[in-house]
């Protein structure tokens, strides 16, 4: 059965100091399922997210591999094919709610000017949908807020907007970039909550980009962890949380603080460990730094 | 939150209205002039020359501001000197906005090579001492008001472009042009829709600024007499003129100078004022 999304061997590289970023990553993503991508700062997991949705910093270049989006390679299309294809197919929940929604224009126009202008809806039927998502997720006179410009909003009505945003046109795949990371504690659990709730509802195929092993316990069915650019471990979320396979995901599992116990200390990531993953991955690769990523 | 919000508020308001105030005056003016001043700008009475302004000893009645040197009422020269000020405001501050924006927002959002080539253009423009660059242009270009306006076009649209390229190039990292890219809008769409409605508040309060500075630029050159020809009146012109007796009679170059300042200083706040009234995000 061929996934949704599929991304084979994928290696990327900064153009200008030839530093590798991505190293022959291999991601498969089954229609309707939801994958973690897990690492620490650096480790390539936001560049898997903006590569799949052609949106990479012009300063990365891919050196080899495809990525399959529904079965169309995305490196073999025209750049205003891609533009379409990905618009049409694929959604960003992006991780900062304040920056992420246009400052000067109302909300409304922020929905429903994707649905006209990339889908060619009628005006009618996509403020129809707007206010139909707005609803379902718990956002309290729709019509009322769709009015409204962002700063009247709180940072988790803007989420909620944003996720109302992601699923408006029915996407068949949504890349969550940290979606909670810029949120009070308080406000991520709900809105975790109403990514599950909708990702489950409406079937769609989610990448889930995160640092936080509790979110992925939650949300993923699958999960890739990433260290300096190579997945060094693809498993389910089920066996990871009971056997990891990698000496590195054991430290990294270790590493997440236990609020059943106050008193045990912060595990860090032992040394040793980052030495032989690092010896793993960057086998006779002189660019490779620790913590050396590349934000776009 | 919304105390400091209010208080910034009211402040705005009360710069707002009074900049607005100066500036409908100087409008109307400029509109009414023929209708609205007490005399013939142009005409001349020796009989009458250097006359004091109402209030002083000596004053004539009618000639409120008093006389110049030639018998020519102030008031009025001031009330007709604003048509040309008018003028040069509305079409040199636009016209440079025009041309320093949208090569700012070319240059900030394409980068590439596109940014390498205005932004040199840019330095090397900068590089030119402004009123000399003036003076040499209104020589080759000849004097007149075209070619005032074309002066002040060529040597200020850098002010808009290094600003508006500068914002441009801020809110080209914002998530939600990020969020455009994703959801397939065109480049150009993004630089329209979503990035211009951003810079516009800045754009805004430069063109007022612009417009004031317009106003000064215009005077300097009236100033050095490369302006508009002598027969018609402009703040600048009078200000030349009343330098020659500002020991016998002060007030024919104060109140011109009165009347540039309080425009320019009008246009400025009036920019800055609608800024913080109207910028939604209230930067």
């Amino acid at each position: 059965m061929s996934s949704f999304l599929e991304i084979r061997g994928l290696s990327a590289r900064l153009a200008g100091t030839g530093q590798r970023l991505l190293r022959s990553v291999d991601i498969s993503l089954p229609a309707g399922s939801v994958r973690g991508l897990v690492g620490e700062s650096g480790a390539g997991k936001s560049m898997i997210g903006k590569a799949v949705l052609g949106v990479l910093p012009k300063a990365v270049e891919i050196i080899e591999g495809e990525i399959l989006l529904d079965g169309q390679d995305l490196q073999k299309v025209s750049p205003g094919e891609r533009r379409r294809l990905i618009g049409a197919k694929a959604a960003l929940i992006p991780q900062d709610p304040l920056t992420a929604l246009n400052p000067s224009r109302r909300i409304g126009p922020q929905i429903t000017d994707r649905l006209v202008d990339i889908l060619g809806w009628t005006k009618a039927r996509a403020a129809a949908r707007a206010l139909e998502v707005l609803a379902e997720v718990s956002i309290p006179e729709p019509e009322r807020i769709m009015r409204l410009y962002p700063h009247e909003l709180s940072g988790g009505m803007r989420q909620r907007i944003l996720i109302a945003s992601a699923f408006a046109a029915e996407p068949k795949l949504i890349v969550a970039d940290e979606p909670t990371t810029a949120l009070d504690v308080t406000v991520q659990k709900q809105i975790l909550k109403l990514i599950s709730e909708l990702q489950a509802r409406h079937g769609t195929a989610l990448l889930f980009v995160t640092h936080d092993l509790g979110v992925v316990s939650k949300v993923c069915d699958t999960l890739s962890v990433l260290y300096a650019g190579k997945v060094v471990e693809d498993t389910t979320v089920e066996r990871f949380f009971a056997a990891p396979q990698h000496a590195y995901s054991s430290a990294l599992l270790a590493a997440t603080p236990r609020h059943t116990d106050p008193s045990s200390s912060l595990k860090p990531v032992p040394r040793e460990v980052t030495d032989a993953v690092a010896a793993e991955v960057a086998v006779d690769d002189t660019t490779w730094r620790p913590n050396g990523g590349v934000r776009g | 939150m919304l105390d400091g919000r209010g208080s910034i508020r009211r402040r705005a308001g009360a710069r707002l209205w009074l900049s607005a105030l100066w500036l409908a005056l100087f409008v109307l003016a400029a509109l009414l002039a023929p209708w609205i001043s007490p005399h013939d700008p142009l005409a001349q009475d020796l009989m009458l020359g250097r006359l004091p302004p109402a209030w002083m000893a000596g004053a004539e009645p009618g000639y409120w501001l008093g006389t110049d040197s030639l018998g020519r009422d102030v008031l009025s020269r001031i009330i007709h000197g604003a048509r040309i000020a008018l003028i040069v405001a509305l079409i040199a501050g636009t016209a440079t906005c025009l041309l320093g924006s949208t090569l700012g927002l070319v240059a900030g959002f394409y980068r590439g090579w596109a940014d390498r080539l205005i932004s040199r253009l840019v330095d090397i423009w900068m590089a030119f001492p402004p009123v000399l660059f003036a003076i040499l242009l209104i020589a080759v270009l000849g004097t007149g008001l075209t070619s005032v306006i074309l002066a002040i076009v060529i040597i200020d649209w850098t002010r808009f472009c290094r600003v508006v390229r500068a914002e441009t190039l801020n809110q080209s990292k914002m998530d939600y042009v990020h969020s455009a890219k994703v959801a397939g809008f065109t480049r150009l769409r993004t630089l329209v829709a979503e990035i211009l409605p951003n810079v516009l508040p800045t754009i805004i309060a430069l063109l007022t600024l612009e417009m004031g500075i317009a106003v000064i630029v215009e005077a300097i050159l009236s100033f050095v007499n490369l302006s508009i020809s002598t027969d018609q009146p402009t703040w600048g012109g009078m200000i030349a003129e009343g330098r020659t007796s500002i020991h016998q009679a002060w007030w024919v170059l104060v109140f011109p100078l009165i009347a540039l300042f309080f425009t320019v200083l009008a246009f400025a706040q009036f920019g800055d004022g609608l800024r913080e009234r109207f910028d939604p995000v209230l930067r």
